[in-house]
């Protein structure tokens, strides 16, 4: 019995404790348990305690998807303008590349997956809240056009919190493009995964997140059209427990799975492999 | 939401009056008053046009949102003839918030689908103010399949708020829903058109709005956010007519603003004093219109239509490179 054997052992003096420098610790945002950081990091960012998974960059993305050495960034010079002179939005993007750098809010990759060729799209929360504008829009179309022209398969990692409002409707009209680029690849059976993370909300997990020919959801993801906020305000109410997480979608039949972090790479490639008819990454398995 | 007056059209409410005032003068002491009454009739059609000329943005947003204006119902017993109603998802349940049936156009049967958010309160709240749930997006893209299986066209009206915010919308997948309507209206094989008939909400918008011809109404908007959203996220300050207007102005949704931006085709004009000061008017330039894209789109061959579409969307947006 852990439990037992836990309570018996000795804690560990705080002086030790002290000797390591503060900064090599890390403490979970959920459950407040810390330990080193390299052992978040090696769990994919993920809670050893509690399986919380954290936010992570888009490139932590293409590191933990995509084979070593593989990974080729595609669109680097597109970038963000002002079309409506939006106050403060050059500003704003000022900032936001400073911070997360040049590539917007989506990363754009190609690279190979369990050997399976791949394009690869992560979202990027911390560009502006992951928000979808013209440059998002352009990515993934550039993207899907060239899984048409290879017939590679497309991935796209949703993490955002909907249309970015400072280019007005240029940016719902960003839903109703990508949706089109999906519909080519449909209609040539190239298969798209939709996989939503922390949070996939607004104008993003209505339209490309939820046109995967499978949809893959992190643990614990806040899944929504409306976010919780707006909904608690219409009702004057609080939420039900656990409303809007990747957990309730599964339940309410709007995704495939929910999928920990560690087991993406291995759930994706399994489901591309099926889909485009290769065979398996490991061969014959006796069940 | 329901705009009984509107601060800027006291000048033509009070121009009204007196007119109304004078004829009934005239009618209980039998006068001939058409001398005195003619000059101001055509003052008011120039106080109308005046006003509505040099509307701020916030301005035609509360136009766009009037009750008083042309709605789908009305659209539909003025445009079309034969009209029958189809109702239902056939997986939930019915929505009044987006209303859709059978009908003909100069003649020629097409189908057509709109939001419906009712004329008065009782209607409002059956309706809940054209805000649907997923069951209202699927019915739609049911009607949208039936209309293509028999090689029909498809007419939609836009008049929302928004897609509703809420549990059950939430449980049934509204986002999917919408998703579902993008995604198969790129590649429906009969003409779409699309018109924007007064507010232009967001998703729930879009969601009836991916076609071959996307018109407005001259005084509608269409947006990303409502305007009160919009200034409640941006400068914390939703309720104000100075934040309010500065979104309205920020986030460009007019007419004129979403032509310039290509993002629709073509403005459809109103009578002097907007679209709810001369319903039949309003409808003829609209019936106009229809015919004649119509016209033009059935000449096309559905897989050439199809890809027009999507490469009119796919040419949406600006950026540097
Ligand atoms: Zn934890």
């Amino acid at each position: 019995m852990a439990w037992f054997r836990k309570e018996k052992k000795p804690r560990q003096p705080r002086r030790e404790r002290l000797e390591i420098p503060a900064d090599v610790w890390e403490k979970c945002e959920a459950c407040g348990h810390t330990d080193i950081r390299e052992k978040f990091v090696r769990n994919f960012n993920v809670c050893p305690n509690c399986d919380y998974h954290r936010r992570i960059r888009a490139s932590d993305y293409c590191g933990i998807l995509l084979d070593d050495g593989t990974m080729e960034e595609l669109e680097l010079d597109i970038r963000s303008i002002d079309p409506l002179s939006f106050p403060e939005y050059p500003a704003r993007l000022k900032k936001a590349t400073a911070n997360a750098g040049e590539g917007d809010a989506l990363l754009a990759a190609a690279g190979m997956m369990e050997s399976l060729p791949v394009n690869l799209g992560v979202m990027d929360f911390a560009f502006m809240g992951g928000s979808m504008g013209s440059v998002v829009g352009e990515k993934i179309g550039r993207l899907g056009q060239r899984s048409l022209e290879r017939k590679h398969p497309l991935i796209v990692i949703c993490a955002s919190g909907g249309a970015r409002m400072q280019e007005g409707v240029l940016s719902l009209m960003q839903m109703a493009k990508v949706s089109a680029v999906l519909a080519q690849l449909a209609e040539r059976r190239i298969p798209y995964i939709a996989v939503l993370t922390n949070p996939t909300t607004g104008g993003v997990s209505a339209s490309y997140a939820m046109l995967g020919d499978a949809i893959l959801a992190e643990p614990g993801a806040v899944i929504g059209f409306a976010g919780p906020r707006v909904i608690k305000q219409t009702l004057g109410q609080d939420l039900p427990d656990g409303f809007q997480t990747a957990e309730f979608l599964l339940d309410h039949g709007m995704v495939d799975q929910v999928v920990h972090r560690r087991d993406l790479k291995h759930t994706l490639s399994q489901l591309l492999r099926h889909m485009s008819g290769k065979p398996s990454a490991t061969g014959w398995t006796a069940s | 939401m329901a705009t009984a007056t509107m601060e800027f059209e006291k000048p033509i409410y009070e121009l009204e009056r007196q007119i109304d005032e004078l004829k009934k003068l005239a009618g209980e002491q039998s006068l001939n008053v058409t001398d005195e009454i003619a000059p101001l009739e055509k003052k008011l059609v120039e106080l109308r046009t005046d006003i509505y000329r040099s509307l701020t943005p916030l301005q035609r947003v509360q136009v766009a949102r009037s009750n008083k204006r042309p709605l789908t119902d009305d659209y539909l017993r003025l445009c079309f003839t034969d009209f029958i109603e189809l109702h239902g998802d056939r997986a939930f349940r019915e929505d009044a918030a987006i209303m859709g049936g059978w009908a003909r156009l100069d003649g020629e049967t097409v189908m057509v689908i709109g939001h419906e958010r009712g004329r008065d309160t009782k209607e409002n709240l059956r309706r809940n103010f054209g805000m649907a749930h997923p069951e209202g997006y699927r019915k739609a893209l049911r009607l949208m399949k039936l209309a293509e299986k028999f090689h029909v066209p498809v007419i939609t009206f836009i008049d929302t708020p928004g897609a509703w915010a809420g549990l059950g919308a939430e449980e049934r997948g509204q986002s999917e829903a919408i998703a579902r309507n993008l995604f198969e209206m790129s590649r429906l094989e009969t003409p779409i058109i699309a018109t924007v008939i007064g507010e232009g909400g967001s998703g729930g918008a879009l969601a009836l709005g991916v076609a071959d011809r996307v018109n407005m109404l001259e005084n509608s908007v269409y947006s990303v956010i409502t305007v009160e959203g919009c200034a409640a996220i941006l400068w914390k300050d939703g309720k104000s007519p100075e934040m309010r207007e500065k979104a309205a102005t920020a986030l460009r949704i007019t007419a004129p603003d979403l032509l310039e931006l290509k993002v629709i085709d073509e403005i459809i004009p109103e009578p002097a004093g907007g679209a709810h000061a001369d319903h039949a008017t309003t409808a003829a330039s609209v019936q106009e219109t229809l015919v004649r894209q119509l016209d033009e789109l059935r000449r096309l061959k559905p897989d050439k239509l199809v890809r027009r579409r999507r490469e009119k969307f796919l040419r949406i947006g600006q950026y540097a490179e």
